[in-house]
């Protein structure tokens, strides 16, 4: 009888985007899959609801939003240790080496035809299991899980900037040695810039992986606060809410981490093909 | 061999890096040692020391070969000291998820393109979720799966499941969709049917797309096990492998399970690689 309802709601849902889509304008592209999360919510609510789910196993949304709400301290001081100590310091010490490093090996292609393959190679490995290690290494520590991120976002974004720095074409290399360009010149005013887009490809994709790493980390060891500890612990105590609001902190962290990075990136890369509307 | 010479140097150069560090960061403790018993070791006397103790902060490459090798040939298989034993228990959870992951998203790829509506719905929702980070909380899901009795391959193939998922689910949709206007137009003036320009267009043009997506679908799905393996209750699985040997101070073991689990990743994207050369070939797409 309760299924009546929740069958109701996502026909009744499902149809009215049918007809939104049909319209296909500017306003409907944002309002359908903004109704089609909003449905997703309150059918969750209602089947947790209406068959009494008990919250060990699936907090029905409300739930998870009390205790985020009740929470907001707590989950700001793992938010801090894990993601601001943890994650961004190392994503952005990983980056910043993976880029030199780029650049330094870009002079030699011998040490290009060497460094690529294995960089491939290295950034299909399951890395996250080096955590047990450099937790032993560098501690409980967020310096610890800045290690991870490091290792982690490393080889992705060395192999996104080589080739980004191969992305000139002969014709764009003639021109600026017609103009008698050094090295460095030709680097900063050509090079560079063209390797942007390659580059941005790199720190998206590693955005999550920092968090991943970051969070994982945890599960090796920790100091008493943190989200991957959270985790790990409330899901000791049973207390599932608390586990989703951590899930939800991480979320709309990793979107934000994302956003933020896409956006600079169309500020940087603004002739890009891809940014123009 | 001019391809190979790169790759080996570079190689060459790694193990040599691991083996000076490995002697550096090993040194403090056979120091200690040596101070502890009151004697003095010569130069030759601490190298030797720090490439052959039980436990080192880092161990020496050829003590992880030696390692990887007991582990893979000098145990029964079906030994839980051994590694092939663990690395099957991980492969079996990987290939089911992997399995239900890439076959949901081609079915949901299949009907994102061919219906507007649940490809407004969907697809934003399908690409935002890429940001968060869920393999976080995939001890989790053992755990509260545990809690009502859902043990073994299942919970660990729901993970590898979920991340194998998306980047088919994005591949695919991009690679159904790769066939332009003009090909399309082609198929409606045969007059073929929505089923016929599926299954002789869309299907086979996203064949490429289709195995990019499976190569990074399948690091992740292993990824997804791994990680699984790692609460505390897991025993076999080359995860808790990982873990023991952190709760243990097993170095070696750490580093031989990390080895495996390379070989494991690499050997199962090169298969996809060689399927991928094999379809292509005989589909007359290979370049």
């Amino acid at each position: 009888m309760s299924a009546l309802p929740i069958l109701a709601v996502w026909l009744g849902a499902w149809g009215l985007n049918a007809v939104l889509a049909r319209l296909n304008t500017r306003l409907t592209r944002i309002l359908v899959p903004l109704i089609f999360g909003a449905t997703l919510l309150v059918l969750w609510e209602m089947i947790v609801r209406a068959y009494a789910v008990p919250s060990v196993i699936l907090p029905a949304p409300s739930q998870i939003w009390a205790s985020f709400a009740g929470n907001i301290p707590l989950l700001w001081g793992d938010f801090v240790q894990t993601i601001l100590k943890g994650a961004l310091s190392g994503w952005v010490m990983g980056a910043l080496a993976a880029i030199v490093t780029a650049i330094a090996i870009d002079r030699s292609p011998f040490l290009q035809r060497g460094l690529l393959p294995i960089g491939n190679f290295v950034a299909a490995l399951p890395i996250i299991g080096i955590a047990p290690i450099l937790v032993m290494w560098f501690g409980f520590d967020w310096q610890s899980k800045a290690a991870v991120v490091v290792v982690m976002v490393f080889f992705p974004i060395l192999v996104n900037m080589v080739a980004g720095l191969a992305a000139t074409d002969a014709l764009q290399r003639d021109l600026m040695a017609t103009w008698s360009a050094g090295y460095w010149q030709s680097l900063f005013k050509m090079r560079l810039p063209a390797a942007m887009p390659f580059l941005f490809n790199g720190l998206k994709i590693t955005t999550t992986l920092a968090l991943i790493g970051a969070i994982v980390a945890e599960f090796f060891g920790s100091p008493t606060r943190g989200m991957g500890f959270r985790i790990s612990t409330a899901v000791g105590q049973l207390d599932l809410p608390l586990v989703w609001a951590e899930i939800l902190v991480a979320a709309i962290a990793g979107s934000l981490f994302y956003g933020i990075v896409s956006l600079i990136e169309s500020r940087v890369t603004f002739w890009h093909p891809s940014q123009r509307r | 061999m001019t391809r190979a010479l790169p790759v080996l140097t570079v190689l060459a150069a790694i193990i040599l890096i691991w083996y000076l560090a490995a002697i550096g960061m090993n040194a403090q403790w056979a120091e200690d040692q040596a101070a502890r018993a009151g004697t003095e070791l010569t130069t030759g006397q601490l190298i030797a020391d720090t490439l052959s103790q039980d436990r080192p902060v880092l161990p020496a490459p050829h003590q992880v070969a030696a390692g990887l090798w007991d582990g893979v040939f000098g145990q029964a298989i079906t030994s839980k000291r051994s590694l092939v034993y663990h690395a099957m228990v991980t492969l079996s959870a990987t290939m089911a998820g992997f399995a239900i992951g890439s076959l949901a998203g081609i079915l949901l790829a299949v009907g994102i393109v061919h219906d507007r509506t649940m490809d407004q719905s969907v697809m934003p929702w399908a690409v935002a979720s890429q940001t968060v980070p869920i393999l976080a909380i995939a001890p989790m899901v053992i755990v509260v799966l545990a809690s009502i009795g859902v043990t073994g391959l299942l919970p660990k193939a729901v993970i590898s499941a979920w991340l194998s998922f998306f980047p088919v689910l994005v591949g695919m949709v991009a690679g159904l969709r790769q066939p332009d206007a003009m090909q399309l137009d082609l198929m409606r003036s045969w007059n073929a049917s929505r089923s016929q320009s599926f299954w002789r267009l869309r299907l086979p043009s996203s064949m490429p797309y289709l195995f990019a997506s499976l190569k990074v679908a399948v690091a992740a799905a292993l990824v997804g096990t791994i990680v699984g393996e790692l609460p505390a209750g897991a025993t076999s699985g080359l995860g808790a492998r990982l873990l023991s040997g952190s709760y243990y101070g097993q170095t070696v073991q750490i580093w031989s399970a990390l080895f495996m689990a390379a070989a494991l990743a690499a050997g199962l994207v090169v298969l996809i690689g060689l399927i991928e050369r094999i379809t292509l070939k005989r589909m007359g797409l290979a370049r």
